[in-house]
């Protein structure tokens, strides 16, 4: 979903006669569930589209630090406060270790970093949502999380080794942040007052479309995914992992006693899955490109960090320059 | 950060035997880099050994296809950055 | 004042003053000047609001009016409050946050150090571990310190501007008052010459070696947050702070 829209520069997949010999080995590398490493040599395109893939699910870790940001000096209790603070922390975390495995593909990351300040790269829709009340806090980790965790475990079998083993490393720290998030919103709707509770279902209202959005569109509109499965940089399709998380969703759903905003998602017995209706692609797309409610406020929170932190990066080279040059003297 | 430079970070966990190679961080000099390494790959852990290397600093073997074909979990070539190994839990995940 | 009177004092004053320091911490989430350093930031905020929540939870108990650790933290106001002024004053620049956090690291290191060997042993067993965390704390902001101050002409400038304005607040980390004597005399808070004078000599090592200047001694020094008398920010502090506890006072459960 971090490839929402992730170009691979391929309009087609090649045949294996249309393929060079190296590029033959590798595919039959890929084929083979072997882990394609930084020394190995790979197609240009698969290096690039990895660089995108990898660059803007680093660039989600750390802008979706902003909207549970918005809530961390409001936690209402010690506990919720601390409890915040480690998964905004975990998730910086995740994005540096994201930013070191592109770097393993030769990608520069205050390269990369600047093109997401100049609206060049993109980031997870999801995050140019506002979080309006406390329960926004809950309903982002259980639904946010939880949809990126339903991608991450996937990609844990990514073909390539160093993404591969940063999704594990993500996935074993992010399993209790769906869990807190829902623990939050449960005890609200367990013992909490009625406006609590209202709380609870208006943070359902406005997040539980734009975390299905997060799965990007669908497949047939999709001309990049075929090449990113092919490549095993994308291990299942869009739709499916929509459904998988929708089917493991609602009966949580009802058991908070809560509500969808979608008057057609019901069961199929036929299918053995939950039927739900249309996205707005309108406003999916909007967002991408730029025009959703927090997409210029995100950015320039990001970017005046960055460029304000300018004189403290520099700062510290120059003192360690400067402590070399005494160690050398000395 | 290309004003910080990358190094290479290994840990040795309270009850490990060695160092394993676990990631890179940036930063402007060793001490920052150890301090860095420590905040973001040692969060969850007490009493480990860390090293930090400057990433340039490091030789590699050369890798030869053959041996990534027949020796894919045994990590042993890195330019940059290569993560944990995987962990004994991966199988229940 | 009885021995017990004091201890609540000065358990409170621990807390609080963790506290509202972990709050300015917080304020920074997204907004550090590099990647690493939101690690950093968000780690030491982590470490002061456990701690603080240590010092609450033994505060309540000995208060014993029904409150908890979280009413002390949330239902309090301004003028209730004992944090150290040092603590609230705002973020600013790097400079600033990282003077703040030196000063502050030096006197919570020395506290916490003596509070291990405390007569109360709920203390020193709170103070031995907050003091791994704190001494971690110290190392990282006094390195800051050096870096800012021996880096660039820029950054001198800015850290030496920093430790002009917030010196006026380190008289309050060293001047002890009633509270302080009563435990120091039952051997449950720290020497308070001794905490003085080891703040002291650090204080002026690390400055010197980055090249900054102190403060005079006989700077006239801002104080009052001990006994609850504050600087302007701390109201606005709390307002956010404790909003959803006291917008929706009947909630029990969050």
């Amino acid at each position: 979903m971090y490839a929402q829209l992730v170009e691979t520069g391929a309009k087609r997949l090649k045949t294996k006669e249309e393929m060079s010999p190296e590029e033959r080995d590798f595919q039959e590398k890929v084929y083979a569930e072997t882990k394609i490493e930084p020394k190995n040599w790979m197609p240009e395109g698969y290096r690039k589209t990895l660089i995108r893939q990898i660059s803007q699910h680093a660039h989600s870790e750390v802008v979706g630090m902003l909207p549970e940001g918005n809530w961390v000096t409001r936690a209402p209790t010690l506990k919720r406060k601390l409890q915040l603070m480690a998964k905004i922390q975990d998730e910086a975390g995740h994005g540096l270790y994201l930013y070191s495995a592109m770097e393993t593909l030769g990608a520069d990351r205050d390269e990369e970093i600047e093109k997401l300040h100049q609206g060049k790269a993109k980031y997870s829709s999801i995050f140019n949502y506002p979080t309006l009340n406390w329960a926004d806090m809950g309903a982002v980790g259980w639904l946010v999380d939880g949809a990126a965790i339903v991608n991450q475990v996937v990609l844990q079998r990514t073909s390539y080794g160093p993404y591969s083993r940063a999704m594990i490393r993500i996935c074993k720290e992010e399993s209790f942040h769906q869990r807190q998030g829902y623990q939050i919103l449960l005890d609200m709707m367990r013992e909490g007052t009625e406006e609590q509770k209202a709380m609870v279902q208006d943070a359902i209202n406005r997040l539980w479309w734009p975390a299905l959005m997060m799965f990007g569109p669908h497949d047939d509109e999709s001309p990049n995914s075929q090449q990113s499965m092919a490549w095993k940089i994308k291990r299942k399709s869009n739709d499916e992992l929509r459904q998988m998380f929708i089917d493991q969703t609602v009966p949580q759903l009802e058991f908070l006693g809560c509500t969808a905003p979608d008057p057609d998602l019901k069961w199929n017995e036929e299918t053995g899955h939950y039927d739900f209706g249309e996205i707005n692609w309108q406003e999916f797309y909007d967002v991408l490109k730029g025009n959703g409610p927090c997409n210029r406020e995100r950015i320039k929170t990001r970017k005046n960090a960055i460029d304000e932190g300018a004189w403290v990066r520099e700062a510290a080279v120059a003192y360690a320059e400067k402590q070399k040059q005494r160690a050398q003297a000395a | 950060m290309s004003e910080w430079r990358l190094y290479e970070v290994f840990v040795r966990s309270k009850h490990g035997l060695n160092h394993k190679h676990v990631g890179s961080v940036h930063a402007a000099d060793a001490e920052m880099a150890m301090e860095n390494a420590r905040d973001l790959y040692t969060r969850r852990n007490e009493g480990v050994s860390i090293w930090v290397v400057p990433s340039d600093a490091i030789t590699a073997s050369a890798s030869d296809e053959k041996e990534v074909l027949f020796d894919p979990s045994e990590d042993k070539v890195y330019r940059h950055a290569s993560f944990y190994k995987l962990p004994d839990e991966v199988g229940h995940m | 004042m009885t021995q017990t009177e004091a201890l609540k004092e000065y358990l409170l004053r621990l807390a609080d003053s963790d506290m509202i320091l972990g709050q300015r911490l917080c304020e920074l989430c997204g907004k550090a000047p590099a990647l690493e350093e939101e690690m950093a930031l968000m780690n030491v905020a982590l470490d002061l609001v456990g701690q603080a929540r240590n010092w609450y939870e033994y505060a309540a108990e000995l208060i014993d009016d029904g409150r908890d650790a979280d009413k002390l933290a949330f239902r309090r106001d301004a003028h209730e409050y004992r944090n150290l002024l040092m603590t609230e004053q705002p973020n600013e620049d790097y400079a600033v946050t990282m003077g703040r956090q030196f000063f502050f690291d030096v006197y919570h290191y020395f506290t916490l150090k003596s509070l291990t060997e405390s007569s109360d042993e709920r203390i020193a067993g709170i103070a031995a571990k907050a003091l791994k965390e704190v001494t971690y704390h110290l190392r990282r902001s006094s390195e800051w310190v050096k870096r800012f101050g021996d880096g660039t002409e820029e950054s001198h400038r800015r850290m030496q501007d920093a430790v002009d304005i917030l010196w006026r607040f380190t008289g309050e980390l060293i001047t002890p008052d009633d509270t302080d004597r009563v435990m120091a005399e039952a051997g449950i808070g720290p020497d308070t010459d001794q905490l003085a004078k080891d703040w002291r000599g650090m204080v002026n090592e690390v400055l010197t070696q980055a090249t900054l200047t102190p403060g005079a001694e006989d700077a006239w020094m801002y104080m009052g947050g001990k006994h609850g008398e504050h600087t302007e920010h701390l109201g606005f502090i709390l307002a956010e702070m404790q909003f959803l506890q006291r917008a929706y006072p009947d909630a029990t459960t969050w």
